[in-house]
């Protein structure tokens, strides 16, 4: 038995157990938001993130709820705050705010909160968490402004309260400017609440170890996950890769154009030869470009890795001021995600030419969600004399197209993917606001076919109960351009979007839906994996029982029929 | 190496010096009553009389055949006692059946209906990945596949008026694809139908006119709560374990009457509460999950008998370990619940069930757990279990994964020849070598260090869970009392208190079967839950005042089928929230009816009860934001007592203290001479300094310095924290 001195036996064993602690008072952190939260995006969605940081700014770990394109623009957006309040001047009960999109994470309706954590009268960490706002003044979330001036209420950083005390003025200010002013005040004081539970739950963690200081704790942390991080990277062969995606954009075509170079132990991503800025609101700030990518990096190469300031910092990304990927105020930046969710379906492109690594297919990647605005705004029912008889309601229920099919299984129908958030019940939707679903239900065909199929995508078929006209904030993709398969899997379906009157509506804007009428979209599938004649017979004919692929489609895709007698050939 | 089928049966004698707790009701009869736990792995027998005579026997589940297992184990206890199965007057039964249906997808034929345009709800949840970074991530299958989930043409709005009746034209098919394809029970879920069940039970009507015998089950009556996916996951699972249920359940109470039974088959319920057979077969998804709940019971039980008004139950066995809060002698309840976590236990891996449920928190942390050092340097220790077959490397029989279990040993907490009451010897050097390769070699650490890393790894875990899991109901753990049971309960609760800042430990008397005492121990109780949207600043009490009152006809005629007599007690409570929030808190409602008035002291209690549940909970209230109700719930209840006698001391009180032995410090991480003491010699009042080892058959207590140990008139062992540590 080899004799280490006891204290730094105990240290080796001890810190990694501190660290799944850190994660458990994360997670706690974000699950006090999701309950109570006022806006159903936190509350049902979880469309939010929660950290910790050290006092230097950097992610000592973040909760696994998160959305990728909040928790790693979080994770830049602390070392702002600290450039504007040193954490040298910070006090007890101090919370500060932004959402100041180039700051934080990429738009107007993402709120971020950071609150200093202190033990024994000594600033120890800070917690952080961002959450998304349905409405946050202006004209709503689209793609639809010109500038970000037309997008809503924008909060430099800023101080939320001092020791304790709440600035009512700030509270005043947003409640002037955004439609439902209980819940969005409700939401800002609940983050401010979120934190301090995690700072009390901080402090009774470093009680109960006296003599571990957080600072070399975060050192710790920080040092393991890069080290394992540069593993994994120097596991992978070294040269640069390529790829490049189209999207339908909104006046033309926006191209993603990547570089993905492997030097060693670090991995630079270069996204130069992408679209210039967009005239709407499709641009990204570089904190969200470097978010998703940097998402796409770490699922594909190290998934078990946690997620904080170490494993990101072998991640570089780089994109020219001026592209769609790096856009300087006052560009519109509002719906920045339907380019965004695409970064890692671009990584991942890139990946898959590096020897020896399997990655999935594309997938519908961008979030298909139904926002939609009712009342005085829009109309009222027909029959009703007053537009303002009619109920103001602002609403946003996220649904997911089809992933892409994996290197050895098929791709996940109706899952969000890169963004970690959850669909809204139908029933809950109808609590919250006065529309009807008619329709929610898996799109047969859709998944691109291949050994293994791509995930379907679905349709959704939404009204408001009364009949009354509402607006509908288009923010799709994929119209144009579907998920491509991979490995000679094929493409999955493109989307579409309409009223179930059949008049086609634009994929992307603000637009009315007449009296009595209702809005469909179909989603995109997931591209395939693999030579869809390489699918065993008897998966296709499953498929064809559960009504996931057409008997028709069988036969053009896989050259699979159903003979006479029910049996299933190729 | 061969198991006998009867591992083992305990007998305790016991004074009858006290009979103040007897008294009794209809609803406990004061003779021999039994209760029968079928787990994964063993069945467990708890065989107690009114007097307090008390015997118990553990053997191995019988798979394929459960009741034989039952019927054995009934059979040795009987005849520890020298009892015909003629003189038990109850048997409470829990098992295990519905759960393992769910997890080994060895359900009915189902068929799934409902409306039109959402065939897919089961499979689209909430179109959400339970795990951000893993990209290959198989979702759980739903219990119905799609080809078997049919759609009619219907549809009711949130306020229950029908925006499309119902088209009995498009029921057709339905019920050909029935008799077409062998189906053996059907599920039936329609949107909004909480609000609305007409269009659910016309639906029942026309499927049992066409097929009488066919076991329906409809949403509006399995979990009538709003959320679609939760409330058709429910009803699918109770249509798809309801055939097995019932047949087993129809197979033992006649296997039962043919050996002379003519007492009441009870069964236990997730809610920790006792229902008829009859319940049982008409709502069988009430099943998931009862064995954990009779734990959580027993741990209740403790908790009274020793006077902890705020307790945490800690049930750490082979494979996982169970927590569960108690405040004044009660276990939490919830509504929700997950069963088959696929993914090491994560949430969101499993299928959602709304039931009435015990609330506790379950993590893949158990003797069995396998550890090992992931790519950053630390030690992972489960979900993943070595079983008990092959079972810890210690135990020789094949197993090469380092356990907890091994850990265990190599910290000297386990005595290998003591092991099973020395019924087995375990092997210590596998201990110390799988736990040297699989964790020391990749730390370059010593192995007494390794094994310490893994229980720290361990504990840490199981103390995260249970911090999660009172945070989730607003609650702490100042001033409670652990109580520890399960086979590796006692060698793991002190660290944990520690983690938890808890200074008084418990471990009771036969906790090796403490699910099925905790059987004996439960109340006849019956929950009703229903959704009905209010505000509290608009009441309608009329409507309200009516739906409680419907609700409690429900549940009383429920207990008071089970229990023989009315119930003692109907307590109410309402889900409420903030107007915009989604998560609601539960609230206990006064037992009067509610008022319409303005500002009246119904309405003024209930505003005060939120306010103070929201500080406990998350913090300061809100001002000025309305309250609203979204679903209500009534339970009526029939206590059961606690009869549970003082132990007679040890009639020749020999030393208790039998050896020493070294076993390594927790906190300090250096070696300890610790006195080990043999349980059943300790008497009452009996006082013990820690470090010690307090060894019995089933498990060791490990007492740390700064502990010491008494030893009550139950048998409860109590430790308590009498220095500060470090």
């Amino acid at each position: 038995m080899t004799e280490m001195p006891a204290s730094d036996r105990l240290t080796r064993i001890r810190y990694p157990v501190l660290w799944n602690r850190l994660t458990a008072i994360v997670e706690e952190q974000a699950r006090s938001l999701i309950k109570t939260a006022f806006s159903e995006t936190v509350s049902e969605a979880g469309d939010l993130s929660a950290g910790v940081f050290d006092t230097r700014g950097r992610m000592v770990a973040q909760a696994v709820t998160g959305t990728p394109g909040h928790v790693n623009s979080m994770a830049a957006a602390v070392g702002y705050f600290l450039e504007k309040f040193p954490a040298a001047g910070m006090k007890p009960g101090d919370h500060f705010i932004t959402n100041d999109p180039w700051l934080s994470s990429g738009h107007l309706h993402d709120i971020t909160v950071v609150s200093p954590a202190f033990h024994r009268n000594e600033l120890v960490a800070l917690f952080a968490c961002t959450c998304h706002q349905v409405d946050i003044g202006g004209l709503g979330q689209c793609p639809d402004g010109r500038s970000i001036y037309e997008e809503g209420l924008f909060i430099p950083i800023m101080r939320l309260a001092r020791e304790g005390v709440f600035n009512e003025d700030l509270f005043e200010i947003v409640r002037a400017n955004v439609r439902q002013p209980d819940p969005v005040e409700g939401d800002i004081r609940s983050y401010a609440t979120c934190n301090q539970l995690g700072e009390r739950r901080l402090a009774a963690m470093l009680d109960e170890y006296g003599d571990v200081r957080f600072d070399a704790l975060a050192d710790f942390i920080l040092e393991r996950s890069r080290d394992a991080m540069q593993d994994a990277i120097r596991a992978l062969p070294d040269g640069t890769y390529r790829n490049t995606l189209t999207l339908d954009g909104i006046d033309r075509p926006v191209i993603l154009d990547a570089a993905l170079t492997i030097d060693g132990e670090r991995i630079v991503i270069d996204f130069d030869g992408s679209s210039p800025a967009s005239a709407y609101g499709v641009n990204l700030v570089m904190n969200y470009t470097l978010a998703y990518t940097a998402f796409g990096v770490r699922a594909a190469v190290a998934p078990e890795i946690p997620n904080n300031a170490g494993s990101l910092a072998p991640v570089e990304v780089r994109a020219p001021l001026g592209s769609i990927l790096n856009v300087e105020k006052p560009r519109p930046v509002s719906a920045r995600h339907i380019i965004g969710q695409f970064l890692p379906d671009v990584v991942l492109g890139c990946l898959a030419k590096v020897p020896g690594l399997e990655v999935p297919a594309e997938g519908a990647a961008c979030l298909w969600g139904i926002q939609v605005r009712g009342g005085p705004e829009i109309g009222a029912a027909p029959g009703m004399n007053r537009d303002s008889d009619a109920a103001a309601f602002d609403l946003l229920s996220f649904n997911s197209g089809g992933s892409g099919a994996r290197p050895a299984v098929d791709g996940l129908s109706a899952t969000a993917f890169p963004s970690g958030v959850r669909a809204l019940p139908v029933e809950a939707i109808e609590t919250r606001a006065p529309v009807v679903v008619w329709r929610k239900e898996l799109r047969p065909d859709s998944g691109g076919a291949g050994k293994y199929r791509g995930g379907l995508g679905q349709t959704v078929e939404m009204g408001t109960r009364d009949g009354a006209p509402f607006a509908l904030f288009a923010m799709y993709d994929r119209v144009e351009n579907p998920a491509r398969g991979r490995n000679g899997g094929a493409d999955g379906a493109a989307g579409a979007v309409a009223t179930a009157g059949g008049s086609p509506l634009r994929p992307k804007g603000r637009q009315i839906v007449g009296a009595g009428d209702r809005v469909r979209v179909d989603l995109p599938g997931g591209g395939g994996h693999g030579d869809p004649h390489d699918r065993p017979v008897e998966a296709v004919a499953a498929d064809i029982a559960e009504g996931y692929v057409s008997a028709e489609a069988a036969r053009h895709r896989y050259g699979v029929e159903i003979g006479d007698d029910g049996a299933v050939v190729r | 190496m061969t198991v006998p089928s009867l591992l083992h049966t305990e007998y305790e004698r016991v004074m009858q010096k006290d009979s103040g707790q007897g008294g009794g009701g209809a609803a406990d009869p004061g003779g021999w009553r039994m209760g029968v736990d079928i787990g994964g792995t063993f069945t467990d027998i708890a065989l107690e009389h009114g007097d307090g005579r008390f015997h118990s026997a553990k053997l191995l589940t019988t798979g394929a055949e459960p009741a034989r297992a039952v019927l054995d184990g009934v059979a040795a206890a009987c005849k520890a006692a020298g009892i015909g199965l003629a003189e038990i007057g109850r048997i409470i039964h829990g098992t295990t059946l519905a759960t393992n249906a769910v997890i080994e997808r060895r359900g009915a034929e189902t068929l799934f209906v409902t409306t039109e345009g959402f065939r897919d709800v089961l499979e689209m949840g909430s179109e959400s990945r339970f795990e951000q970074y893993d990209l290959n991530i198989v979702k759980p299958q739903p219990l119905v596949r799609r080809a078997r989930r049919l759609t009619v043409r219907e549809r009711i709005d949130v306020n229950g008026a029908a925006l499309i009746p119902l088209d009995e034209a498009s029921v057709g098919p339905v019920l050909d694809a029935i008799a077409a394809e062998g189906i053996e029970s059907v599920a039936i879920g329609l949107l909004h139908s909480y609000a609305n069940p007409a269009h659910e039970r016309r639906l029942r009507e026309l499927i049992l006119a066409a097929h009488p015998e066919l076991p329906v089950s409809l949403s509006c009556e399995v979990s009538p709560e709003m959320r679609e996916y939760q409330r058709f996951s429910t009803t699918v699972a109770n249509a798809y374990v309801q055939p097995a249920v019932a047949a087993y359940l129809g197979r033992l109470k006649q296997a039962l009457a043919d050996d002379g039974f003519a007492g009441a088959l009870m069964v236990m319920l997730s809610n920790g509460g006792l229902g008829t057979v009859d319940t049982a077969i008409r709502f069988p998804v009430r099943l998931i999950e009862s064995g954990p709940a009779g734990g959580a019971i027993y741990a209740a039980a403790v908790a009274r008998q020793t006077g902890a008004a705020k307790a945490v139950s800690f049930d750490m066995g082979g494979t996982t370990a169970k927590i569960c809060l108690i405040d004044d002698g009660r276990p939490q309840s919830a509504r929700d619940f997950e069963v088959d976590r696929a993914y090491r236990f994560k949430r969101g891996s499993g299928l959602p069930l709304r039931i009435p449920v015990v609330e506790m928190v379950e993590i893949g942390a158990g003797g069995g757990s396998l550890c090992s050092v992931d790519g950053l340097g630390r030690i992972a220790v489960g979900p993943r279990s070595a079983g008990s077959d092959p079972g810890p490397a210690c135990y020789a029989r094949g197993g090469t994964g380092a356990t907890v279990t091994d850990a265990d040993v190599v910290l000297g907490r386990i005595d290998p020849a003591g092991f099973a009451g020395g019924a087995m010897r375990l092997d210590p050097a596998a201990a110390e070598r799988t736990l040297g390769a699989d964790v020391g070699a990749p730390l370059d650490l010593d192995t007494a260090t390794a094994a310490l890393g893994v229980a720290e790894m361990v504990d840490e875990n199981m103390a995260n869970a249970a911090r999660e899991h009172a945070v989730e109901h607003g609650k702490d753990f100042d001033g409670r009392t652990l109580i520890a049971f399960g086979g590796c309960a006692p060698l793991h609760a002190a660290r944990v208190a520690d983690k938890l800042g808890i200074d008084r430990i418990v471990v009771p008397r036969g906790a090796g079967v403490g699910s099925a005492i905790g059987f004996l121990r439960a109340p006849v109780a019956f929950e009703v839950a229903r959704s009905l949207y209010q505000q509290l600043e608009s009441l309608d009490g009329t409507a309200v005042a009516a739906l409680l009152a419907d609700m409690r006809d429900e549940a009383a005629s429920f207990v008071e089928t089970a229990a023989g007599r009315a119930p003692e007690r109907v307590s109410y409570a309402a889900f409420m929230r903030y107007r915009g929030q989604s998560h609601e808190i539960m609230v206990p409602l006064p037992d009067a009816p509610p008022d319409s008035r303005d500002r009246n002291p119904w309405s003024e209690a209930v505003a005060d009860a939120y306010a103070a549940a929201y500080r406990r909970q998350y913090g300061p209230p809100i001002d000025g934001v309305p309250l609203e109700f979204v679903a209500w719930t009534v339970r009526a209840e029939c206590r059961a007592q606690d009869t549970t006698r003082p132990l007679e001391d040890p009639e020749e009180p020999a030393s208790p203290e039998i050896a020493a032995r070294r076993i390594v410090d927790t906190s300090a991480g250096t070696p300890l001479a610790a006195a080990v003491f043999d349980r059943d010699r300790l008497h009452s009042g009996q006082t013990v300094a820690g470090p010690a080892v307090i060894v019995e058959a089933q498990t060791s207590t490990i007492v740390p310095p700064g502990y010491t140990l008494s030893c009550d008139p139950f048998g409860s062992l109590t430790l308590e924290r009498t220095a500060e540590e470090q």
